[in-house]
């Protein structure tokens, strides 16, 4: 691991933001890099280097730790969010491209797109737990707010692989459409929304049937239907409001839950992948692969207001509530 | 030439055994599902009962001249272990499903032997071939079995009249037309302003076909073709044999005081001459063609989509990276394995129909879903266009329009089509 050019007694200057500000890692899957963004000011304040190919990223720790996939370094990297410093690999199998928290903070759920599994990872103790065995390139992870239904998507099995957190094991498998992404359970934990980046839909799974209920389609004037894809889906708080990222579309499209209809896309940078909210979910922050910045969302007024050069093809986003 | 003729022989013994040891090994996965393994003269059960859905993959054995470089020798398994990592990934979604999916293999030199094998295997229940075999085999095959429950996809030929004037209802094509990696070419050329082309071309057939295909791209996207020169082979042996003393002279004598152009275009299919042209022609020109730049339905250093994780399971069953035979014979079966999942079906009749509908799409690793021309039963998809070691870029390029699909500007378009299905 490259990780002592950053340990720095500089960097812990960088961590006195505002008092209400909050602090967004980007990965950056090209760069090796993590950029560290002021959500207030909107400005890089650090570029830390991790692992190979960092992808999907997430906080633990109530948003102490920062997890990082270092695909290509079949690890997961934690690093402490205000120091900014290396704690520890996780285990992660191999080649892990995103994963969820349960909502307890413990344990860890990693989609191994190489291996067909998903790994669960206890991230004190950094002991795997279990290895449940999905569909091909398995990738999408998302679980119910209670923490009791893991959903993972696997992109060449095109499935919603349905997991029961107390066995780890599969109970379901719904198709979707072609090379699902992503999964996102609604706040209520009714429904999961899975994207389907090839299929170009968004898929609803009601959650006790297991049945889908709805589909969401997308039709862009003047956008090749082709290059609506599908990808990154954040869902405000109060369920009424779903994003969702398009990727070469360039686009997030602003959809209505109760009707499923788009109400609105919004322009912003090229190949637009992954999505967060800030902890009062009044901005939105998009990783725009090919333009290599990320986008900022006024989510009250559905504008985008600002764009940041990050890194080279920005993967993942997460915000710490700090 | 001694040599040469002693390792020819030798690598064909070579082929002979390994390709026997894939088929088993395709065999041998079967095995632990109870399946009777079977050689290429016993007809095997039923494949297609109940949950079981059979693939039948159809080789005729081609006597091929050697490449130049050894690093294009093409592998014993080539197409075979792209069928294997189709039926692979079929089989990891059909366990969800109660489908399993089966490969069998037969192969021959000889296109009587292979229609009576491929006849006998419909009799008991094929209605799946995927064909690595001469045009004209494809379309005695589709000849033979016309009227059967049987759809054949050609993954192998890339001849335009398969899809044109000898189209046939009852093939599919996953293996892209030589016009249509004329036309990826010819975009990237135009993309680039390099628009003055010195056509190279070979004296077999395939080398005019190609050659043909690269002036109606020309014509088509605004290239010109400011000379043309046959490149005589005698035949036999392979001309490095020589050495590079010979080679290094004779390739620039042979483009000296040519028309002022951008590119050599080379069109030779075999690989008899086209990589002795890059870095020894007359002029400082890149070439391109069939050596050099290339257009090709895959390339073993794609990362792009989501490939990665192909490219890697692909190594670990076959031991090798993927060629584009191994891609298009993939394509194929995962489209039949993408069509049974959608219907949930493991019926013929329903698949078939599927796999024909205006519903049916295929993710391919190219970045967007593929579908079949149902004027043609062409495949569409994006065309790589790259170096040896890595892709340079992806046709149709930009500012190409359609009205319909951008990936309609790469081979004949409906409008064109001579077939009629």
């Amino acid at each position: 691991m490259r990780l002592t050019s950053f340990l720095s007694t500089g960097a812990l200057l960088l961590l006195a933001s505002t008092a209400n500000g909050y602090t967004v890692f980007v990965s950056n899957e090209k760069d090796n890099t993590v950029s560290v963004i002021d959500s207030t000011t909107l400005e890089v304040t650090k570029t830390i280097k991790v692992g190979q190919r960092p992808r999907g990223i997430v906080l633990a720790r109530n948003g102490e730790w920062l997890l990082i996939c270092a695909s290509d370094d079949n690890v997961v990297q934690v690093f402490d969010t205000r120091t900014l410093e290396f704690v520890k690999n996780l285990p992660s199998g191999p080649d892990p491209e995103l994963f969820t928290l349960h909502p307890k903070g413990n344990p860890l759920y990693i989609a191994n797109e190489d291996d067909n599994i998903v790994t669960v990872v206890d991230i004190e103790k950094g002991s795997v737990l279990s290895e449940i065995p999905v569909g091909v390139e398995p990738e999408g992870m998302g679980i119910s707010p209670d923490g009791t239904i893991l959903v993972n998507t696997s992109e060449t099995t095109n499935m919603a692989h349905f997991i029961d957190t107390q066995s780890n094991k599969t109970v379901d498998h719904v198709l979707v459409d072609a090379r699902p992404r992503y999964a996102q359970f609604t706040p209520d934990g009714s429904q999961v929304w899975v994207s389907s980046e090839i299929g170009g839909t968004v898929s609803v799974i009601d959650v006790k049937t297991r049945k889908p209920v709805g589909k969401v389609s997308f039709q862009i004037n003047g956008v090749n239907a082709d290059a609506i894809q599908p990808v990154g889906i954040r869902i405000t708080r109060d369920g009424k409001t779903a994003f969702v990222a398009l990727g070469p579309a360039n686009r997030v499209a602003v959809v209505d839950t109760a009707s499923l209809k788009v109400e609105r896309y919004l322009l912003v940078g090229q190949r637009v992948w992954q999505l967060a909210f800030t902890p009062d979910e009044k901005l939105l922050f998009t990783t725009n692969g090919t333009s290599n910045d990320v986008s900022i969302i006024d989510v009250e007024k559905l504008r985008v207001t600002k764009s940041v050069k990050v890194g080279r093809y920005p993967w993942g986003v997460a915000i710490a509530p700090f | 030439m001694e040599d040469c003729e002693a390792r020819r022989h030798d690598l064909r013994l070579k082929a002979g055994m390994l390709r026997l040891a894939a088929v088993l090994l395709v065999f041998g996965g079967m095995l632990l599902a109870g399946a009777p393994i079977s050689a290429i003269a016993q007809p095997a059960a039923p494949p297609t009962e109940g949950r079981m859905i059979g693939v039948l993959l159809v080789r005729e054995i081609q006597d091929r001249p050697l490449p130049l470089s050894l690093l294009d020798i093409p592998p014993p398994d080539d197409g075979i272990a792209g069928a294997r990592l189709a039926i692979a990934d079929n089989n990891n979604t059909g366990r969800f499903l109660g489908q399993e999916f089966r490969l069998d293999v037969i192969e021959s030199a000889k296109p009587d032997e292979l229609l009576a094998e491929a006849e006998s295997r419909v009799a008991t229940g094929q209605h799946f071939l995927v064909l690595d075999v001469r045009p004209q085999t494809v379309l005695r095959l589709a000849d033979a079995l016309k009227g059967k429950d049987v759809l054949l996809f050609n993954a192998g030929a890339p001849d335009e009249n398969l899809r044109e004037e000898d189209c046939r209802a009852n093939v599919l094509h996953t293996s892209p037309s030589r016009a249509m990696l004329a036309d990826a070419l010819a975009q990237y050329l135009v993309w680039k302003q390099w628009r003055r082309w010195f056509l190279v071309l070979g004296t077999r057939p395939e080398d005019q076909a190609f050659a043909e295909a690269v002036r109606r791209a020309a014509k088509r996207f605004g290239g010109r073709i400011v000379e043309e020169r046959v490149f005589s082979d005698e035949g036999g042996s392979r001309r490095a044999d020589g050495g590079h003393e010979q080679i290094q002279l004779q390739i620039p004598v042979f483009t000296q005081n040519a028309a002022a152009h951008d590119v050599v275009v080379v069109a030779d299919e075999a690989g008899l001459f086209g990589e002795y042209f890059p870095f020894r022609t007359w002029e400082a020109r890149p070439v391109v063609g069939t050596q050099g730049l290339t257009a090709t339905s895959w390339h073993p250093a794609l990362e792009q989509w989501g490939a990665t994780q192909f490219q890697n399971r692909f190594r670990r069953s076959a031991n090798r990276t993927m060629r584009p035979l191994d891609y298009d014979v993939w394509l194929a079966v995962r489209g039949i394995g993408e069509a049974a999942a959608r219907r949930r079906s493991t019926t013929f009749a329903e698949i078939a129909a599927y796999l024909r509908s205006a519903e049916f799409d295929v993710a391919g690793f190219k970045g967007q879903k593929l579908t079949f021309r149902d004027w043609n039963g062409q495949l569409r998809q994006p065309i790589l266009i790259a170096t040896p070691k890595l892709p340079v870029s992806v046709s149709p390029q930009p500012g190409f329009l359609h009205q319909f699909s951008t990936l309609d500007t790469l081979g004949l378009d409906r409008p064109e089509t001579k077939c009629r299905l």
